[in-house]
This record gives structure tokens, sequence and C-alpha cells, in this order.
């Protein structure tokens, strides 16, 4: 293969070199150039000149705004404001000379003794005090497991959080209520009974013994007596108290109630939700058309009538005698509303999800579930972690909803603290809303900043 | 084994067990007629390429055949079992076929051999270091080992292509699907990908293959068949195929791909 080229065709031998990028493209003076001048570029006309200067001038004074909140922010919280009572004067501690205290005229910023003397009551609630010890072991297991599952550098981090969503609610609901203290064991044995025959059932229609009908039914059977059977012993392991002094969800309150209600609907809502999302993608016409109502159903209420209906119509409806716990019917409630709202969330990731995915996933033999499980999930739930921590601190924040049916939660019980007039002074409620919103925002700033180490670890191990 | 050394002594030589067989299959797209009264059946050892024009409904033929497409009426039966409502049979045909996508739709979240080794041990319950090493040693045949713990997106299309054939193979499937391989490879990509499936086809593995490539199809296929519309116009063997088209339709086809 001989080819003739000319006398004149160019053709490059040594590779050209890479030069290095200019001063603008790189380092500190790139840096300034795109964030702080890149409106200068513009300097093509008058009007657009003006234009950068107003930029400018808008700049330097939301820097100036956003420096002297700042300033005043950290001046009322650290450096002004009274951190102890030694004499135990209570309020006058944090008053002014006009008003009868110590403190110079005009001063004004946080009284942080009385936060101190509401701390437990603002935590725990009227949580007898004596077993407090049950509350700090319950939070105390909650975090390790919680930060080991979150932390991707420990080893069985599946082992931890399978614990944390089996063993864990029991243990905490063992600790936090000392043990539903009775149970019927002659009404718990017939339903195990009841349970253990509705799986014999399941397993032999399954096997065709049982004529047509029933087998097309063996898998739903069969689920039945295995709810109905753990659900039995669930029970029965809950009755056990330990000797532990019943505490009743009457006594809990403040952050305890904000955490019990935030935590059990951020579990529950996104499996359920997840189950609803596909639920309401699925072909079965059945199960599409429930998810569909129950879904739209809850999204359509607002949150604080769900409670109200929870907490004052329901039992209007029970027979008499029968009274199930207030927080639990808040607890149902809340779980239902945000399992609706993920529902959507996660539909959206589903949506979102390339059809290619499916069709490699079942040309391949996997069932639906594995499908799901090992393929359309984990790559759906990705593309929604902003819309799922979004959904998180939603809720998180909803909670303090819960004061509409009388329970004591966070903001509840810094607002009832209010109310001691052995404390009370100008900057009383100040002082405790500002409390109160910096543990909202540790708690919602934590969830915003987890999501977003989550995004950046995943899209580092898959990047395109 | 001594099936295999059969299959390798009369390489490329077509056996007498039928695969596939179609029969007055028909498939509608709401009231579009999509597949109109498909008769076909494919020996086991044979390799066919289909070819005809877009929409001619070749996609949707192979679709049938592991039901990611649903057939209204007809029948069709691979390896003897017929494809029908019942999902026993569809597990089963799905486990003896592997598929090979027009964009390869690998599993962006799982590493090379993650993906191999996902079907194996879900589907086939194989052990994990069994599946493992049968991932790699399909990954070295289509000279890839080396990118095993990378993703997906960190390949090039015919890399990714290579990959998604050997996740394919390492279900051992007794037929593989190929729905346009190459068409969404840039132009230096494609050869690679063709190599392998060549080499495949040496093996003496059952193809059915919807392509363009039409050197692929003189080298490789013992029967060239025509779509258009739906329908099965011409079917042939290459030689024929291409020098001596009968009808028409296939003429100007043919005339068309190749004349530039």
């Amino acid at each position: 293969m001989t080819q003739k080229f000319q006398q004149d065709v160019f053709v490059r031998t040594v590779e050209a070199d890479t030069l290095p990028p200019p001063a603008k493209e790189t380092g500190v003076m790139g840096w300034l150039w795109r964030n702080l001048f890149s409106s200068m570029m513009n300097y093509s006309s008058f009007g657009l000149s003006f234009k950068s200067l107003l930029m400018a001038l808008f700049t330097a004074l939301f820097f100036y705004i956003g420096f002297t909140q700042i300033v005043f922010l950290i001046d009322f919280i650290f450096v002004s404001a009274v951190w102890s009572d030694p004499t135990g004067i209570k309020r006058e501690a944090c008053w002014t000379v006009t008003q009868g205290g110590a403190l110079p005229d005009g001063w004004h910023a946080a009284c942080w003794p009385f936060i101190f003397a509401k701390l437990k009551f603002v935590i725990y609630g009227p949580y007898p005090i004596d077993e407090l010890w049950r509350v700090n072991l319950t939070g105390i297991f909650g975090l390790v497991g919680l930060l080991w599952v979150l932390l991707s550098f420990l080893p069985y981090r599946k082992q931890v959080g399978i614990a944390m969503l089996t063993v864990y609610p029991v243990i905490a609901f063992m600790l936090l209520t000392g043990g539903a203290g009775k149970i019927d064991l002659l009404s718990s044995s017939s339903m195990i009974l009841i349970s253990l025959s509705l799986i014999t059932i399941g397993r032999l229609s399954k096997r065709g013994f049982l004529g047509i009908i029933l087998q097309e039914f063996a898998n739903i059977i069969g689920f039945l007596g295995w709810a109905l059977i753990s659900y039995e012993v669930l029970m029965l392991l809950l009755s056990i108290d330990f000797g532990l002094e019943p505490v009743g969800t009457g006594d809990w309150g403040g952050l305890l109630i904000t955490l019990v209600v935030a935590i059990t609907g951020i579990v529950v809502s996104l499996p359920v939700g997840i189950l609803l999302a596909l639920g309401r993608r699925s072909d079965m016409p059945v199960a599409r058309l429930l998810c569909t109502v129950f879904i739209e159903f809850w999204r359509g209420v607002p949150l604080i009538s769900v409670l109200f209906m929870a907490s004052v119509m329901i039992p209007l409806f029970l027979p008499e005698g029968v009274n199930f716990d207030k927080l639990v019917r808040a607890l149902i409630g809340v779980m239902l509303f945000s399992a609706a709202y993920m529902a959507e969330v996660v539909r959206g990731g589903l949506q979102a999800m390339d059809k290619g995915q499916y069709e490699a996933a079942e040309a391949m033999g996997l069932t639906y579930w594995q499908s799901m499980r090992l393929i359309i999930l984990p790559q759906a739930l990705t593309h929604v972690i902003p819309g799922i921590v979004n959904t998180f601190i939603g809720l998180f924040k909803d909670t303090t909803l819960v004061s509409i049916i009388g329970l004591f939660d966070l903001l509840g019980a810094g607002k009832s603290a209010i109310a001691d007039a052995s404390w009370s002074s100008p900057v009383q409620a100040i002082t405790i809303y500002l409390f109160v919103a910096l543990i909202f925002f540790a708690f919602c700033f934590g969830m915003s900043r987890y999501s977003i180490y989550m995004e950046n670890k995943l899209s580092k191990s898959r990047s395109h | 084994m001594t099936e295999k050394l059969n299959a390798e002594a009369s390489n490329m030589v077509v056996g007498d067990e039928v695969m596939i067989s179609m029969q007055a299959v028909n498939k509608w797209f709401g009231s579009f007629h999509v597949l109109r009264d498909i008769n076909l059946s494919v020996n086991k050892g044979e390799r066919i390429v289909i070819c005809g024009p877009s929409g001619s409904g070749k996609s949707t033929l192979i679709r049938c055949l592991n039901r990611l497409e649903e057939h209204q009426s007809g029948s069709i039966k691979v390896q003897g079992i017929e494809l029908n409502n019942d999902l026993k049979n569809i597990d089963e045909i799905r486990r003896d076929v592997g598929m090979v996508f027009q964009h390869f739709n690998l599993f962006p979240h799982l590493t090379i051999l993650e993906n191999c080794t996902l079907a194996p041990i879900w589907v086939h319950k194989m052990p994990k270091a069994e599946a493992e090493a049968t991932a790699m040693r399909y990954l070295g045949r289509v000279k890839i080992p080396e990118q095993a713990n990378k993703y997906p997106g960190q390949l090039s299309g015919g890399q990714q292509q290579r990959v998604a054939i050997a996740r394919a193979l390492c279900m051992q499937p007794q037929l593989m699907l190929f729905d346009e391989p190459t068409s969404a490879l840039d132009p230096e990509m494609i050869k690679e990908v063709l190599d392998t499936m060549v080499e495949l086809a040496e093996d003496g593995m059952t193809m059915v293959c919807v392509t363009h490539e039409m050197g692929f199809a003189r080298q490789v296929a013992n029967r060239v068949i025509f779509m258009d519309e739906g329908q099965i116009v011409e079917q042939n063997e290459p030689e024929a195929f291409f020098n001596n088209p009968q009808s028409d339709r296939t003429k100007l086809f043919l005339s068309q791909i190749l004349g530039h």
C-alpha cells in the first residue's frame, strides 16, 4: 500500500505541548474573576457597565446586611447573654436596671439560665425524673446505631441496620413505656393457633392439595398467617416489662415526642411509600386503583385535620371502654400522611428510569421483586435523594403540629415553659424560641448535609 | 461434554433440533398491525440475520422471542416450550435466552463484574465465587477482563456492548438475541463488537441478529431474512440473498444500503 503525498503536505511528527491555562482560569485570580468580577466582562457599553456597577453595589449591601445580622446573633447568643444565675434569683437575673434587675438599660440578649432550668422539661416533658435514664439509654442506643449505619466505613452496617429496624423499636418501646404490662394469655395463644393453621393451609394449598381456587390465594393466606403470628409474638415480647415502672405516653413530651413522631414517620414512610409507588405503577388494576386512591386521599387532606380526626373523631366511633393511646393514633396519622408524600417522590424516581433497565432485568429472567430490589430501586432512589430528604425534613418540622391534639412536642414544651412566671422577663420567650429553633435547625441541617454527602458518594462511584 | 465436542467438530454446521418455531404469529400495537402472519423455524446452531427498513417489525419479532413483547395470536415455541401467559414458561425460556440491546442497558450502579454475576447468582442460584469465575472467563473472552471492577459509565460504547454480550453469556444461554447491537456505536467501535459476535458464531451459538451490518451477515449467517411492513418478504442463504434477490422490495432495499 503506497500512497503519494504532495511535497508540501503537513504531517505532525512531534506531539504539541500542552500549555498552562491563562491566569483567569485557575487559582485565586480565577476564583475572583469568576465569582466577583464576572459581570465586568460586559464592559462593552455604558448600559452594561452601569449594570455591573449596580450589581457590585447590591453585592456589597448584601454582604453588609448579612454581616451585621451575624454579628447581632453572635452577640445575642454568646457575648451579651446571661449565662448563669449563681444567686438563684431566677427572673431577676435577666432584668435591666429599670426593670428592677442589675443589667444595664438597653440590654437585649439571651437568658440562658432560664433554658438550663427548663432543659429537663423541654427535652423530656413531664417524664419522671427517676426514670430519665431509660430515655437517655434509648437515645444513646439510637444514636450509636444510627451513626453506625450512616458512616460508610464501619463494618457490619447491614446487620446493624436490620437490628435497628427490628430489635431497636422493641427495646425502645420497652424502655420508654416500661412494657405494656398485661397480656391475655388465652386470647393470644388462640391467635397463635389460628395463625399457625393459616400458614399450614397456605403451604398445603400452594402445593395444590386444596384445589385450584385456594392455590391462587396460597401466598396471601400464608402471608396473613405470618403477619398474624409476628404480631402476636411482638405483643408477647412487648408485654415483658423487666420490672420497669410503667410510664404512660401522657408523661412524654418535648424533644422526646418530637423525635418519636419524626423518626417513626421517617422510618415507616420510606418503605410504605416505596410499596405505594410500585403499586401505583403496577400492571394490576386493583393494586393500582387502591394505591392511587390512598395516595390522593392522604395528600388531599391537611395534616392538622388528620391529627384532629385521629384524636377527636376516632374515639367517638370506638365502643365505650376501648381506648387506644393518643400518641399511637397521632403516629399512625403521621405515618400514613408522610407515606403518601413519599410515594409520589419515589414514583418520580421510577418514572425517570430508562425503560431499557426494566427490559434488561426482565430479559435476564429476574423476577419482578428481584429486578425492583436489585436494579430499579437502587437507581431510582438515588435519583430522588433530594426529594426524599426534603420530605423527611418537612415531616420533622410538621411534628410541631401534634401540639394541636395536646401532645407537648419540643415547640409545645417550650411554649408552656414561657408560662412560668418565676422566669418572666422581656427576653424569656425569644430565648426559648431561639433555643427550639436551634435544635430544629441542627437536626434538619444534619439531614441535609448527609444527603449531600450521600449524593456525592454515589455519583463518584459511577462517574459518567 | 460430548455434545460440546460434537458441536465444535461440526463447527458452523446446523443441527436438526428445532430451537425456535413461530407459527402464524400476529401482533398489534393498538390498531397498528406490526407483525403479520410470521412463520419461522430456527434450528439449533443456526445463525439468522434479520434486516429490513425501520418500522418493519424486526425488533418486535425478536422481542417476542423472550416475551419482552406479547404476541396476540399464533404460537411461539422456544426449545419446545410454548410462550403464553404461564409465567413459569416465560421464566424458563428467559433463563436460556440471552439478549443484547441496541443501547447496551448495562446496570450503571453495578460494576462490570457485578453486572455479569447478577443473573447467575439470583436466577441460577450459583454460588458467588463460581459466578465470578464464570464472569471473568467470559469477560476474558470478550477481551476486557481488566475492566471488571469499573462501572459501565467509565467504559467506551464498544466496551460496554462487549460487556453486555459477556453478561448475556454468563447465563450460559442456548440462544442469543441481538437487537441492533452496533447501531448506537461510533464507527470505530463497531468492528470490535462484530468480531466478538463472529467468534461467538464460530463457537456454534444459535443466534438471531437484527442488524444492518451486511458484511457480518455474509460472513456468519446461515440465513438472511428480509422483513417489510411486518411480514417476512424473503429469506435465503446469504450468497443467494445478496447476489440474487427475488422480490422487488428486497432489491430496492439492498440497492439502497449497499449502493453507497
